[in-house]
């Protein structure tokens, strides 16, 4: 059973990919950095190169926190899912493998927040 | 069934009393259809699974007849608007502690008043559809109270509407703002539910367990607050309430008498709407702790006073037809730790969005918290806000820019952590016909997976701003300087730079000061009231 309901019933999700002008939805999520209170919401290209987000998108987002300019990059560890990841920067989010409202993560060692406090 | 017509002459006996009168009109007036069949006239009454085998089984404590209603409401109606107007024509609201207290009722009058209506609405549609005239009857005087509650709520807080900020579009809103989905969705998803499950919903779980952590820690901040016109209000809604959990224990109780296979569903909406409901009062938790300028309990006192203790004792009692206390009761326990600092945390951050003032709390307030919660405060959110206040000092105030994923079913931002580790967000995820649902947590993924087909399709804000849908007609996204934030808070109708700033400088705390210093000095007159 997919619902209660007195006749045959199908919802009709109001957020599937075709609604949103060409991209697709992206989660991300900057672990022990709660001082954003939850994962960001962006919608972007399919086609754009995945090191977009990290020169493009995440400074914007993030910058106001004095951690985000100590990032190494290259240390930095990603999840997409909940399961490891190893996006490569060059290629396209489609050809690492995301997909609408797929939700990744990535964790920046040494780095925890304001006075180590997660923040 | 009593003989109308062969009953003894009005001049040789006396008036029924009230226990008879009520008897006459929940058996003996009803009837079983004879020109339609019965299941027609009730299309909801078995679907859901439901069933029962006698309504007149159904035990109203109350037993209130329709002129004693009447009465019992004049009269407090009368009193409630007596005191209304000594407040508004006293100017009381220079008798608040604070003009930072007024967006304690800024949330209640977009979040919880439109809840009441709706609350009137389901109770209406419910009192037409259940089978049993008793409940019937019980349900339309609750649909009256309900819309009742909303009137008086509506005007007591319009007093203010006249001088402060923030109070002008608080229907329109509703529909709108991001953080109002959140208590819309809940009612919406109650009163699209069949009506047994909307007794439980609202009935039991909003009423019986749920409304002492809503309305006390208002009404009570309304008293400690000066507010004489709020706690009016609540004291009316009182006695009504009272009757409200009463008939939401007796909807409980009488569903699982009435046949042994309606344990599992009733226990199913109870976990369900525990949780729904109890997502809901995140916005209680952080009004508790945060918002009123001085402070009734904190949030954890409350939920081990109100929910602990009372709760405890309530699922005790219901142990004996099997019902266990709901799925996510422990880890609402343990949250109670984090929850309004993590809620506060995402207001203070997305301030720009929301037609209310927020501010980071004083030093003397941060010590309020680390007394209250000795075992989180400290280690976890004063880093966090006195970094925020430094940063406020320092003239760079810090705000979200950028919009937050949603919980799927309560369609509150994933700003809720794991279950025993503070530091990291609980994600959870679903697969529904090939497309992906995200969650905040085990509830409401267990909500989700029960129903997909009613969730998929969530009017979650974020994804609706991100696909234009929230726009004015008069915004032009292919303009060179169109801003899509900007529009999306026009669309909302918040009187931008005035309702979404920050309290410290915001036109509320500078006419407040001002009212205030003319009734104690011949300072001269200042201050531009709303709308000015």
């Amino acid at each position: 059973m997919a619902v209660a309901a007195v006749k045959e019933y199908v919802g009709v999700p109001k957020d599937t990919q075709d609604k949103f002008h060409g991209a697709q939805l992206t989660f991300i999520g900057w672990l022990d950095h709660l001082m954003f209170c939850a994962p960001f919401a962006v919608p972007l290209p399919p086609d754009m190169p995945f090191g977009a987000i990290i020169e493009g998108v995440l400074p914007g987002a993030c910058g106001h926190h004095p951690d985000f300019a100590k990032i190494d990059w290259s240390t930095v560890e990603w999840t997409k899912g909940g399961k490891p990841f190893s996006p490569d920067p060059a290629k396209s989010l489609t050809e690492n493998g995301m997909r609408h409202k797929d939700s990744i993560t990535f964790r920046t060692p040494g780095l925890t927040g304001i006075k180590g406090s997660s923040t | 069934m009593t003989d109308i017509a062969n009953a003894p002459k009005a001049a040789t006996t006396k008036k029924p009393g009230l226990k008879e009168r009520y008897a006459l009109m929940t058996r003996g007036l009803d009837w079983e259809t004879t020109y339609q069949p019965m299941e027609e006239v009730f299309p909801y009454a078995t679907y859901e699974g439901i069933k029962i085998h006698d309504w007149d089984k159904w035990e109203d404590p109350f037993r209130l007849t329709m002129d004693a209603y009447w009465k019992y409401q004049a009269e407090k109606e009368r009193k409630l608007y007596a005191i209304m107007d000594a407040f508004a024509q006293n100017n009381g609201h220079l008798g608040l502690t604070d003009a930072r207290y007024l967006n304690s009722l800024k949330l209640f009058l977009t979040g919880v008043s439109p809840l009441e209506y709706m609350a009137h609405r389901g109770f209406a549609h419910v009192g037409r559809q259940l089978p049993g005239v008793g409940a019937r009857v019980a349900c339309q005087m609750q649909s009256l109270d309900e819309l009742r509650h909303a009137q008086t709520q509506i005007h007591s807080m319009s007093n203010y509407n006249k001088l402060y900020d923030g109070f002008h579009s608080w229907r329109h809103m509703h529909d709108r703002v991001w953080y109002l989905s959140v208590p819309k969705s809940f009612f919406d998803d109650a009163i699209t539910a069949g009506p047994f499950e909307y007794m439980i919903a609202i009935g039991f779980s909003f009423e019986y367990v749920l409304t002492n952590l809503l309305f006390v820690p208002f009404i009570s901040g309304a008293a400690y607050n000066g507010d004489m016109g709020a706690m009016a209000f609540g004291f009316s809604a009182q006695s009504d309430e009272s009757r409200h959990m009463t008939l939401g224990l007796e909807a409980i109780k009488f569903m699982l008498e009435q046949d042994p296979d309606n344990l599992p569903i009733v226990q199913h909406w109870i976990d369900k709407w525990f949780w729904r409901g109890y997502r809901v009062l995140t916005l209680v938790a952080m009004m508790l702790d945060y918002m009123l300028p001085k402070k009734v309990m904190s949030w954890k006192e409350a939920w081990e006073i109100y929910a602990e203790e009372n709760g405890g004792a309530l699922f005790q009692d219901l142990a004996r037809y099997g019902i266990r206390p709901p799925l996510g009761w422990q880890q609402a326990c343990d949250d109670k730790e984090h929850l309004s600092a993590q809620a506060w945390s995402t207001f203070y951050q997305y301030q720009g969005a929301a037609p209310f003032h927020t501010w980071m709390p004083s030093a003397e307030e941060m010590d309020w918290q680390s007394e209250k919660y000795p075992d989180s405060f400290d280690e976890y959110y004063r880093p966090r806000f006195e970094h925020w206040a430094e940063q406020e000092a320092a003239g760079n105030r810090f705000y979200n820019g950028t919009l937050p994923m949603l919980c799927q079913v309560c369609q509150i931002p994933m700003l809720f952590t794991e279950p025993g580790d503070p530091t990291r967000i609980c994600y959870r995820e679903s697969e529904h016909k090939g497309e992906t649902y995200h969650t905040c947590s085990d509830g409401c993924k267990n909500i989700f997976d029960y129903e997909p087909e009613k969730y998929v399709q969530a009017w979650l804000p974020v994804q609706q701003i991100y696909q234009g849908n929230c726009f004015g007609p008069d915004a032009d996204p292919t303009a060179a300087d169109f801003n899509p934030l900007l529009e999306v808070i026009k669309w909302y109708r918040m009187n931008v730079g005035v309702d979404n700033s920050p309290y410290e400088g915001s036109r509320d705390q500078q006419n407040f000061q001002a009212w205030k210093q003319q009734t104690t000095s011949n300072a001269p007159a200042g201050g531009s009231p709303a709308g000015a």
